[in-house]
This record gives C-alpha cells, sequence and structure tokens, in this order.
C-alpha cells in the first residue's frame, strides 16, 4: 500500500536500470546502481545479475566473443577482448580501445614505472 | 524567440561586448607568483583575479594567450606583474593591452624595491584601475554577440548520456540565435573524426578536421597516454572512443563552420571546433595537462561564458569567464549538489526530458550573462593555468565563414 500511496510512483513505474541508447547497440548501460541478485530485464529475457553494477558502466546486451567489436550510441567504441554472457559486465578486464590503450592507477604506460 | 533576449554588457573601446568587469593581475614568471597574489588575496574583490605564466623562457604561444585574455571583453583593466629579468615581452603585452583600450599597469619587482613595496604599489594600481574600469558604457547586449565554451572533465559512464547531449541542445539553440559556440579537445575527439568532419560546411574544412584528429592521436600516442584519466573508467567508461562519443554530443547537431586553435576569435555566428594540440613533433609535453589549461584557451578565443559537463564531479571554475557546471550523474549531483548549478542526471531518473534540461541550460547562460553568478564563480573559484606550447596558425580552409564574407 505504501507504494501506491505515492502519486508519483504511481504515474511512473519503476525504470528499468539499464538502458538501450542505440538499436544496433550490443552493450546496456546501467542507470541505476545494481546490486548483485537483482533481476535484469533485456530485450525481454530477464536475467539475474551476478555483480554490483554501478551506474555508468556497461553489460553485455547478448553473448560477445574476443574480438568483436562493442558498439555505443550506434558507433564501436572498441573490442572485446574476452568472450561475455548476455548481461555480464564490459569493461577494461574484457574490452580494449581499437586507438589508443586506456591507463588506471595501476596499469600505467608500459614504458613507465608502476605506481 | 531568444534572439530578442538582451542582457547589460560592457561595451569596450575595441568594439567588443563583455559580462563581467574583471580586473586581472597577471604575474609573467612564477618568481612573481606569490607577490601577485598577495596584491590580489588583499584586494579581495570577486571581480580581481589572478592570472600568469610561470615560465622564465621564451614562448610565442604563451605570449599570445596572454595578450588574448588581458584583451577579453570580461576584462576591464591588467595590472602585470614582473620580476624583472623573464623573457615574456613585458612593454608590449603593456602596450598592446593599453592599444585596445584597457587600463594597465606594470610593475617589476626588482624594480619596485621588492615583495612588500611591490604589494603596495599593486594594491593601489589595482585600485587605480577599479575606478577606470567603472566608468566602462553599459550598453545592451544580444545572443548574436556572446560566445559560449563548452568542456567536460571527470566524464563517466553517464556524461554522454545526459549532461552532454543536454548542452548539445543548448548549443543548437543558440547557434540558431547566431550565437558563437566552440566545443575542443581534438584529442577527445578521436573515433569520431569521419562522421565530424560530415557536418563540415564545406569539403576542404571536413579535410582539416580529420587532420587534425588525425594529429591529436599521433601526439597522445607518442605521450603514451590517451585523454583518459583512471576515475573515466571508475565510472564505467572504457575507451578513448567510448569517452570521445558521449564528448562529442556536446556539439550538438549544428554544421561545424570553422576550425580554430587557441587566441583565434571565431568571425561569425554558428559552431566552430577549437584545435587544442599543439602543432608539430611533442615538445613541451601533454597537450592539456587539466581541464583549466583547456577552459582557458576557450576563453583565449573570445568564449564569455564556458558550460563545463562533469559526471565524476569536478568543482573548478575560472578567472576571467563564468563557469556553469552541469551535473550527468544523479548520484554524484547528490554528493556535491553545492558545487553545481544544472543537474541534468535528472534525465536518468525519468524526472526531465533532453529538451528540457537544454532549455534550462540555456536560461543558466543568459541569467550568467545578465550578471547572475555561477555556482563555482560565487565559491570563488578562480583557477587559471598556462603552459609551453607550439602552435601554427591556421590553414586556409579552416574558416570558409571569412572567406565568403
Amino acid at each position: 500500500m505504501t507504494q501506491t500511496a505515492d502519486p508519483v510512483a504511481q504515474q511512473k513505474p519503476a525504470l528499468a536500470p539499464v538502458i538501450l541508447l542505440h538499436p544496433e547497440d550490443n552493450i546496456l548501460v546501467c542507470v541505476k546502481q545494481i546490486h548483485s541478485g537483482d533481476a535484469l530485464s533485456i530485450d525481454g529475457e530477464v536475467i539475474t545479475s551476478q555483480i554490483d553494477i554501478a551506474v555508468g558502466h556497461k553489460i553485455a546486451r547478448t553473448a560477445l566473443s574476443a574480438g568483436d567489436k562493442v558498439y555505443r550510441y550506434g558507433a564501436p567504441i572498441g573490442s572485446m577482448t574476452d568472450a561475455v554472457a548476455k548481461g555480464e559486465h564490459v569493461h577494461m578486464h574484457n574490452m580494449k580501445s581499437d586507438y589508443i590503450p586506456s591507463h588506471t592507477r595501476s596499469r600505467q604506460n608500459k614504458d613507465r614505472s608502476e605506481s | 524567440m531568444n534572439d530578442a533576449v538582451s542582457f547589460s554588457g560592457w561595451q569596450r573601446a575595441d568594439g567588443r561586448k563583455g559580462i563581467r568587469n574583471v580586473i586581472v593581475v597577471a604575474y609573467l614568471v612564477e618568481c612573481a607568483h606569490h607577490v601577485t597574489r598577495r596584491i590580489v588575496n588583499l584586494a579581495d574583490n570577486m571581480d580581481v583575479h589572478l592570472i600568469g605564466f610561470p615560465g622564465c623562457y621564451p614562448n610565442q604561444y604563451a605570449y599570445e594567450m596572454m595578450r588574448a585574455v588581458c584583451t577579453h571583453p570580461n576584462v576591464g583593466g591588467a595590472l602585470l606583474v614582473s620580476l624583472g629579468c623573464e623573457s615574456m615581452n613585458r612593454e608590449k603585452l603593456l602596450s598592446e593591452i593599453r592599444a585596445s583600450g584597457r587600463p594597465a599597469e606594470l610593475l617589476v619587482i626588482q624594480e619596485a624595491g621588492g615583495t612588500k613595496s611591490t604589494i603596495e604599489l599593486g594594491l593601489a594600481a589595482v585600485k587605480r584601475l577599479q575606478s577606470e574600469a567603472a566608468k566602462v558604457a553599459r550598453v545592451p547586449m544580444y545572443l548574436n554577440e556572446l560566445i559560449v565554451g563548452t568542456i567536460c572533465g571527470g566524464s563517466d559512464g553517464t556524461s554522454g548520456i545526459s549532461a552532454n547531449p543536454a548542452v548539445g541542445r543548448c548549443f543548437d539553440a543558440l547557434v540558431a540565435a547566431d550565437a558563437i559556440c566552440i566545443f575542443e579537445e581534438t584529442g577527445e575527439l578521436i573515433g569520431c573524426e569521419t562522421i565530424m568532419a560530415d557536418r563540415a560546411i564545406t569539403p576542404e574544412l571536413g579535410e582539416e578536421i580529420e587532420a587534425c584528429v588525425a594529429k591529436a592521436e599521433h601526439y597522445y600516442r607518442v605521450m603514451g597516454f590517451g585523454s583518459f584519466a583512471p576515475g573515466n573508467a571508475d565510472g564505467g567508461l572504457t575507451t578513448l572512443e567510448e569517452k570521445s562519443m558521449g564528448a562529442y554530443s556536446k556539439s550538438g547537431s549544428s554544421p561545424i563552420s570553422g576550425l580554430i586553435k587557441p587566441g583565434d576569435i571565431p568571425p561569425a555566428g554558428g559552431l566552430y571546433l577549437l584545435d587544442v594540440v599543439p602543432d608539430g613533433e611533442p615538445r613541451f609535453g601533454f597537450p592539456n595537462i587539466s581541464d583549466n589549461a583547456e577552459i582557458i584557451e576557450l576563453i583565449a578565443c573570445g568564449s564569455h561564458v564556458i558550460l563545463f559537463t562533469t559526471g565524476r564531479g569536478s568543482v573548478v571554475g575560472s578567472a576571467i569567464s563564468p563557469v556553469i557546471k552541469v551535473c550527468a550523474n544523479p548520484e554524484t549531483y547528490r554528493r556535491l549538489a553545492g558545487d553545481m548549478d544544472v543537474n541534468a542526471g535528472r534525465i536518468l531518473e525519468g524526472e526531465a526530458t533532453l529538451d528540457e534540461v537544454g532549455e534550462e541550460i540555456l536560461q543558466n547562460v543568459i541569467d550568467v550573462a545578465s550578471g547572475k553568478r555561477s555556482v563555482s564563480e560565487e565559491l570563488g573559484h578562480q583557477e587559471f593555468i598556462l603552459t609551453y606550447k607550439a602552435f601554427e596558425p591556421i590553414g586556409p580552409s579552416c574558416l570558409p565563414v571569412r572567406q565568403i564574407q
């Protein structure tokens, strides 16, 4: 009853926590924190997330293989380095740039000292 | 409707109009920084700003940037503070600022008796400059006289979905009102070069745009790092081209009228791309060591106001031109609401549309141009950074508008 007491909640159904930015994309973007065990709806199929996924991060819309181009905004944004199942997290651990390698605090340029 | 919007600007003697009447106090080498900072701190006025260049060795770019920012339409007067032995051509800079019709004074610490007396002389000079600047006439100013720059900083996976395309909607409205809009950071447009070139008003300009992105890619490759910070990855961005596609949406959908370099003032209303990556082989390090280096380059191109989008949450403002901050990520907005002007994260939570937030950003631009302080301005943010760079002049195909006129 508490849910229906809020008129705003009545007008606007709960948001899907992932959004599709372009019909040709093979990833979805998380727009609300996903917790491990949360159910996600991907193109009508319900999948249970095995991990926490933060806002702004990507999940696979379909199963992807190493070498596949990743599409966001309908444009290629890099390639997979590893296979993922539908609904899994797509990020630095399984994807790379087709231009210039990305660096992180722990993974700096190979010619420079790690810090 | 928007072209009828007017606000009150300052009429400069050189014909340009400003939305602020700032006195800049500039150190011409790091050795004069402390004295200059003390003058600004003791002046204790929201419209007295500290700027400067730390280097002792000569650099044409740094000189041109100092000339451009000291004669910016938001600037009503300048005090230059030199140690005395650095290579910045202080006499030429002083005379060029005065030639623009602005009052300007010069103090040389070695000749003025050192730290204490230069600070005293500087405070008196600031007072004189303020009283001169106060005499500048206020005149009506219209959107077609406004230059707006945009930059993103602390981007994350939400930037390209909410704040950046919302700024793009605002840019489309401004360009429709014949304002000048500038987007930049060619190093963060790697991957977008072909689609961007297709928007150029001439095929030759399209070729120049593709060439300048190729130059950026080469430069960053030599440096060993793309323009991609660890925080970008924390926020869900994986690759430079993913970040680029998000950054690119700030440009909106107008045709691209020209390609400019730091210090070039666009000749007519429209959308322009600012090339911020130095020409030639890498010499002086990374193209822009932090966001404020790009903001100052946008300001050197005449930007009266800057639209800054952020996902992870930047807090910066700028000397000379107000910065309006548009937050992409609703969680970041809740953490840093006191530093943000616009909450574009509402788009992700289904509480506002891109068009509504675009309209809100436009209203913020009009309000700030009308004198309202932006959040970072009110908080006293006046960041400024200028480092060594080298540029060749733009090629003949870069500004087709100028050729038509």
